[in-house]
């Protein structure tokens, strides 16, 4: 039973065999892209806006289980949610929706964090403010 | 599930012949060494068979050998030992870009104390070249330490040329041969070692025990005082079920040594080749040729190696990856980095290193599972979009 012996909770296992909403999306109306090969994390997140509200997230993730983890679960998080409310969405969230991350591995949290006000600042900026 | 365990660089299961022959030194003869009745004499003459056997299978004399908790130990008590009974002599150290960390973090440690340290590049293969060697000593160096194979690429080093050196310069020189005792033949005169370490769970050994060669003559301080035990180089009671493990293990290591390295040179050419098959954009890590016959290290790129060791994990596989997010710092293994390679080609790092009990099977396992495990993170990977 390799997930008992796992560095990881279970929900981030979870995430990780089944991540959700990979892939890119054609014309996205804000990109996300964090993180550098250095670090050994690169995460692109895509959103779709309709009327002030995320209707659709997509992410893809060059790194390790929890920099997937983390990518899949932010996109459920962001889904039907107003673009002032998912600005709200900190990395301590991340974490507590994963059910925890191991200390080496919250950079990866912080990274999502990042990658997801990345997309939404790059929809404010190139789309003209909901009336 | 069955499990495939690919990670014998990391550590091998102890034998069931080496455990047997520790089994009695726990409870029936438990005697101190040290104590002179014959409950403790008994204990002493075990610990004295398996100096004997360690010290054949190296070409040393068995009042060469001393024994410590391992590898680490055996390491720190060659550098700071010389380091600290030479500095009169000197305080030049020369090691290389690709040490175990039990070599680079003494020699960190060292260079923090006054000492000068030489980290000696590698070639694209994690080659050092004896010539570099032999620019890189002055009249102030006191020690060389070389490791024999890396544990990481499996690259052989060319330690007898090296020692050669080492030897006409009159500079003590150690290796780290945790990787290659009992796995290929190792003799201390050919090496032209002073030092040299073994640790016993290497090779199918128990953990906590090992073992520092030390040429007579070869000056160097404890690292542990106390008692008089391993004549006062190094105090504390012996952990004689280990040491008596360790015995058994080089003996058995011994008969086995050729045969056994060829069993496994064929299994990893077979699994190196069958990557090359069956997965594009992947690359060979470390020296074709000359490496240890266990060793495979690979770079799949676009995709990062914890997660490709999570899910070959998923699938009973156990390996091994040189990738940041297997550590706490975030960079990447420092020997990939030594040997050239780019981040992104380090951190889709994996090694395999195969051992006893794997089999063929094992081998065509990994390469059914492999390339899907592949093919799932690079539709995953966003480097991949950009390298299109």
């Amino acid at each position: 039973m390799p997930d008992a012996w796992s560095q990881y909770s279970k929900k981030v296992m979870e995430h990780f065999k089944n991540p959700r909403n990979v892939g890119e999306m054609e014309n996205p109306d804000g990109v996300g892209h964090v993180g550098n090969p250095v670090c050994g994390d690169i995460m692109e997140l895509y959103i779709k806006v309709n009327d002030g509200i995320i209707v659709e997230a997509k992410f893809k993730t060059f790194g390790c289980g929890a920099a997937i983890a983390t990518s899949s679960i932010v996109t459920e998080m962001v889904k039907g949610k107003r673009i002032e409310e998912a600005l709200k969405i900190s990395n301590k969230a991340v974490v507590e929706a994963l059910d925890g991350l191991p200390p080496v591995k919250m950079h990866c949290s912080v990274l999502a964090e990042e990658a997801l006000k990345s997309a939404i600042e790059d929809y404010l900026n190139t789309s003209p403010l909901p009336p | 599930m069955r499990r495939i365990y690919l990670d014998h660089a990391a550590t091998t299961p102890t034998r069931p012949e080496v455990v047997k022959s520790m089994l009695p030194y726990f409870a029936d003869s438990f005697g101190n060494p040290s104590s002179i009745h014959s409950q403790g004499q008994e204990a002493k003459g075990a610990v004295e068979e398996a100096r004997t056997k360690v010290a054949e299978l190296i070409g040393a004399r068995s009042e060469e050998i001393v024994f410590t908790s391992g590898g680490t130990e055996a390491d720190n008590f060659a550098l700071k030992g010389v380091a600290y009974a030479n500095e009169h002599k000197g305080n030049h150290i020369i090691t290389t870009s690709i040490e175990h960390h039990a070599v680079m973090e003494v020699c960190k440690f060292l260079g923090r104390r006054g000492f000068t340290i030489t980290y000696l590049p590698v070639d694209k293969y994690g080659l050092v070249n004896p010539d570099d060697v032999r620019k890189a000593i002055t009249d102030k160096t006191i020690l060389i330490s070389i490791i024999h194979a890396n544990n990481e690429v499996g690259t052989i080093e060319p330690i007898s040329e090296i020692g050669k050196i080492a030897k006409e310069a009159e500079v003590y020189f150690h290796t780290d041969a945790v990787q290659t005792v009992g796995h290929i033949p190792v003799n201390v005169d050919k090496l032209k070692a002073d030092l040299l370490s073994i640790s016993a769970h290497k090779l199918y050994g128990p953990k906590g025990a090992g073992a520092l060669y030390i040429r007579k003559g070869t000056k160097l301080v404890s690292l542990i005082h106390g008692g008089e035990q391993e004549k006062r180089r190094r105090a504390g009671t012996e952990n004689v079920p280990g040491i008596v493990g360790l015995g058994k293990a080089v003996e058995l290591a011994g008969q086995e040594i050729g045969k056994e390295a060829e069993r496994l040179a064929y299994l990893r050419d077979k699994l190196i080749e069958g990557f090359g098959e069956k997965i594009d954009h992947i690359r060979l890590n470390g020296h074709p040729t000359r490496r240890l016959p266990n060793n495979v290290n690979v770079s799949v790129d676009f995709v990062e190696g914890e997660s490709m060791l999570l899910n070959l994990d998923l699938e009973g596989i156990c390996a091994s990856t040189g990738s940041a997010c297997s550590s706490a710092s975030l960079e990447p293994s420092h020997v990939l980095l030594a040997l050239g390679l780019p981040p992104e080609q380090a951190h889709g790092s994996l090694r395999f290193t195969m051992g006893r009990e794997n089999t063929e099977a094992d081998v065509e396992r990994v390469l059914e599972v492999l390339p899907g495990i592949v093919a799932r993170l690079r539709a995953m990977s966003p480097l991949l979009k950009t390298q299109k």
